[in-house]
């Protein structure tokens, strides 16, 4: 195929472009908090750490970024598992039915996520819970959880069913072989998954607005400081931060998930 | 012979697969499917102040399809998400379609540096786009420093195009996967068939891989085109008073007005607004494909 | 050679939802045998093996091994292990490692372990690949890694599932010997399960060949070769020449008939068959039927040369005989110009009387 060459080069010059078009918004964030300016405008004003360092004594930002962390930390655990089983029903077993419950655990990929938000926030209240961070974490479960299962369906599929069976069969009990066989396995999959549903309950904003209370996390806080324009520029150098934050989660787990598709596609011979 | 029985029963493959995925399975139960039921409830009950009526009613979606301002907010979420749904796959499919075919060893290089930004911060992408967008932002300034406008351009921000580029760049990344998928899973040795029988480059695309990337085309548009009419935050930031879509209106009925009933009528109304175009869409692809034949 | 039966399957059925996987199987499995489950896919071998093992409990009916009711019971307590068909070797672990995996829990001490391990990789002949990955194995190193681990439990019977069927011809003719001889070795009772023919031919004390999830017969190789009950069994297990016949009759243990162009034969009444002659078949294997090439020697038969198909080391000539409504096929060695003979050719051909045999046809 050595005609594609040259008839890719348009093709490749759009992917170029487009790489533009998706990258320059996102890294305006960090080069405007360095920017000696209240307003982020061109030409740049000069450098300065001023708003990292105004980050550094703001007890509702240490207080919101906690919320998120917990938040996140259980998201990720917990949808993990539910992903799980998830992911081992639909890569194991073919049964009547299964369409439309992995229909339905999948939905929150597809719904718009201002009715998911609105329809915990009723039942939630409904049932006399109070908006808290545990409010969050179970709305959070419930988006990530389609993510989680995304990343470890690729992991089942890649997990011979003998294995278990094998480690049934020298001796194991059911819970050893979940232990000795399973986990182990599947440990890039299952890494990979919960780094990914981290980072998205971290960022995720509009469940943690309608179930927070009085609970902000680090979105939520962000979109209280947009009101007032003299914050902007401590909220870029926030942004900068997490952004740097995300990506090297996201490395990690892409690091983690090639390796273990290249271990899978070596015991595959 | 009690183990035995149970074991037998277990041993039934349907009854396993049904125990294992039933923790995601009961959680997603009790928390999508039954509170979607409860607002379908309320959306038929009203709300005086903090007691809810539980008296059947029409009332609300009454209200709902007959005020001007819903019906406004509505067709123009509408507008937005068929715009934004369209114009993201458009951009997407010459990616999906480099990266499938010409991304050679790199395929995944590739689709990690393309779904980075996704993850860079929902609030945050919006926001650059505000900066961008401003009056005295980055475009604008930018474009006076370096001489080109002698003012700044004052309908770059706040508005529908503004909700519509910053929408497209935040969703486009969800475009791109489900066409790539389809791209990958296409038997390339069918292209080759056609070139023997004689189509040139241009014809293979339109009568072999176009259609055979249609399922991954529809499902890039629903991805995008559903999610999208419920999102209140990017036309609070970017849309002004001339973007605000129905999402605001529901959200609002949820918290400063505190009307849960109009607010769940509301959005009952989008959801099968937006379901009943995602289905015209689909068809109108369906037709589109058998043409092709 | 009775000897004691160490799995016993009494009337087992297996169904899932309608479809009927095993219908009324019985089956008993002597002490120290090389028995193999021989069927073309979805015959029921496979589950039946699993229900052996513990992965799937039958609907009804009982499994007994060495004299205990295995209902129930789980994988991990039956002495029974297993060589799977994709061998199952743990990615994340080295080969040392695998085989002492189902060690790990009798708590032997390092050294013993060490001990077993080591006689268990000497035996399948893979000492010194200890420290390897379970990922930097080739296939047939794989599968003596699985052999390994399983017997250093030293289980009362080994079940193997199709164990060669991913290794290349010239690899999988080799481990045929291999086994068969580490099993006469160690004496542990194999149960093979297979779809090839020659495999189950060349490794087994004694084949059960099934069908649609029943046994069809059971016997030693060269019986269940030579004397096939059905013709679906002689079938299965290579060629045969099913032969038009008349005046079929029984007498005590033996069944005659006239073929046309044979004349009258005769052979053993197939075991199953009852009163009635209708569905008895007679039939003789290929290489049964042999050329006669000097004018001199005598002949049985007279036939003419339709077609033949070359081989390398034989011919298969089809040829028609007079009276017999199928064509007839028969095997020669290349060695006096079978593959030169055109098509027409006349041709004299001879047999022993006794390579005959009946068979019941299923209705």
């Amino acid at each position: 195929m050595r005609l594609s060459r040259a008839a890719s080069f348009p093709l490749f010059a759009y992917a170029i472009l487009f790489l533009v078009f998706l990258y320059l918004p996102v890294l305006l964030l960090p080069l405007f908090s360095f920017n000696a300016s209240a307003t982020p405008s061109l030409p740049l004003a000069g450098f300065t750490l001023d708003w990292y360092k105004s980050l550094g004594s703001n007890a509702t930002l240490h207080r919101a970024a906690w919320n998120s962390l917990i938040v996140a930390i259980a998201t990720a655990i917990i949808s993990t598992i539910l992903g799980m089983c998830a992911a081992r029903a639909m890569t194991r077993y073919k049964f009547r039915g299964m369409a439309i419950a992995s229909g339905l655990i999948m939905a929150p990929l597809i719904l718009p996520e201002i009715i998911i938000a609105v329809s915990l926030l009723i039942v939630l209240l409904g049932m006399g819970l109070p908006l808290s961070l545990v409010t969050i974490t179970l709305g959070h479960v419930l988006f990530c959880t389609p993510y989680a299962i995304s990343v470890l369906v690729s992991g089942f599929e890649g997990f011979d069913p003998s294995l278990e069976e094998a480690g049934r069969d020298l001796g194991d009990t059911a819970f050893d072989t979940l232990r000795r066989i399973t986990i182990p396995v599947l440990f890039p999959a299952i890494l990979s998954s919960m780094l990914v549903s981290f980072t998205i309950s971290i960022d995720e904003f509009m469940l943690a607005f309608f179930l927070g209370g009085n609970e902000p996390t680090l979105p939520v806080y962000i979109w209280g400081q947009l009101r007032f324009a003299a914050k902007l520029p401590a909220v870029l150098a926030l942004g900068s931060i997490m952004l740097l934050g995300s990506l090297l989660l996201l490395t990690l787990a892409e690091i983690v998930r090639r390796r273990a598709a290249r271990n899978i596609s070596t015991s595959a011979n | 012979m009690r183990i035995s029985s149970a074991a037998r029963l277990l041993s039934n493959p349907g009854l396993r697969g049904w125990l294992t995925i039933s923790p995601p399975f009961l959680y997603a139960l009790l928390l999508l499917a039954g509170p979607i039921l409860v607002v379908i409830a309320h959306s038929f009950w009203t709300q005086d102040y903090l007691t809810v009526d539980r008296t059947f009613t029409l009332a609300n979606y009454r209200t709902a399809l007959t005020e001007p301002l819903y019906l406004d907010l509505l067709g123009r979420s509408l507008f937005v998400s068929a715009v934004v749904s369209v114009v993201t796959v458009v951009l997407a499919y010459p990616i999906a379609y480099f990266i499938s075919f010409h991304g050679g060893r790199n395929k995944g290089l590739w689709l990690f540096v393309i779904t980075v930004p996704f993850w860079s911060g929902y609030l945050l992408r919006i926001l650059s786009w505000k900066v961008i967008l401003g009056y005295g932002g980055v475009l604008n300034t930018g474009l006076m420093w370096a001489g080109a406008i002698t003012e700044p351009i004052a309908s770059l921000l706040y508005n529908i195009n503004a909700v519509i580029i910053t929408l497209a760049h935040t969703w486009v990344v969800f475009a791109i996967l489900p066409i790539y998928v389809s791209l990958e899973k296409m038997d390339r040795t069918l292209l080759e068939a056609a070139a023997d029988l004689g189509d040139n480059a241009l014809r293979r695309f339109l009568r072999i891989t176009l259609p055979l990337t249609l399922p991954g085309v529809t499902a890039a548009l629903l991805i995008v085109m559903i999610p999208t009419v419920g999102d209140f935050v990017t036309p609070r930031i970017v849309g002004g008073t001339d973007g605000i879509m129905i999402a605001n209106a529901i959200q609002v009925q949820f918290g400063r007005a505190a009307n849960w009933p109009l607010g769940a009528a509301l959005s009952i109304v989008t959801m099968i607004a937006v379901s009943v175009m995602a289905g015209a869409f689909v068809l109108a692809l369906r037709m589109f494909r058998s043409a092709m034949r | 050679m009775e000897t004691e039966a160490i799995i016993s399957i009494d009337q087992v059925t297996k169904r899932y939802g309608a479809f009927t996987a095993l219908n009324a199987v019985t089956a008993q499995i002597r002490k120290g045998e090389f028995f193999s489950l021989l069927g073309p896919s979805g015959c029921g071998k496979t589950t039946l093996l699993r229900m052996i093992a513990g992965f799937d409990e039958p609907t009804e009916g009982t499994i007994t091994i060495a004299g205990a009711p295995m209902a129930g019971i789980p994988p991990n307590l039956r002495p029974t292990n297993m060589v799977f068909q994709s061998y199952a070797i743990f990615p994340h672990l080295n080969v040392n490692e695998n085989v002492a995996y189902g060690l790990k829990r009798l708590r032997l001490g390092r050294e013993e372990e060490r001990r077993r391990v080591g006689e268990a990789l000497a035996l399948v002949e893979l000492g010194g690949l200890g420290a390897r990955n379970g990922s930097e194995l080739s296939g047939g190193q794989r599968q003596r890694v699985a052999l390994a681990r399983a017997l250093v439990l030293r289980p009362k019977v080994l079940l193997l599932d199709e164990p060669l069927s991913a290794l290349d011809k010239k690899l999988r003719e080799q481990m045929q010997v291999e086994l068969r001889k580490l099993q006469r070795a160690i004496g542990i009772t194999f149960v093979l399960v297979t779809h090839d023919q020659y495999e189950a031919l060349a490794m087994s004390d004694r084949i059960a060949v099934m069908f649609n999830g029943k046994i069809a017969q059971i016997d030693a190789p060269q019986d269940i070769y030579q004397r096939p009950a059905s013709t679906q069994v002689a079938d299965f297990l290579g060629g045969m020449n099913f032969l038009t016949t008349a005046g079929t009759t029984m007498n005590g243990g033996t069944v005659s008939a006239t073929a046309p162009g044979f004349g009258q034969i005769s052979c053993a009444v197939p075991a199953g068959a009852g009163a009635s002659t209708g569905n008895i078949v007679f039939g003789i294997r290929p290489e049964r039927l042999r050329l006669v090439w000097e004018s001199a020697e005598p002949a049985k038969l007279a036939a003419k040369v339709v077609n033949r198909h070359y081989f390398g080391d034989v011919t298969h000539l089809v040829v028609r005989v007079d009276g017999q409504e199928n064509e007839l096929t028969l095997v020669e060695a290349n060695n006096f110009g079978a593959d030169d003979l055109p098509e027409g050719a006349p041709v004299r051909i001879d047999h022993d009387d006794a390579a005959f045999v009946a068979m019941l046809k299923p209705d």
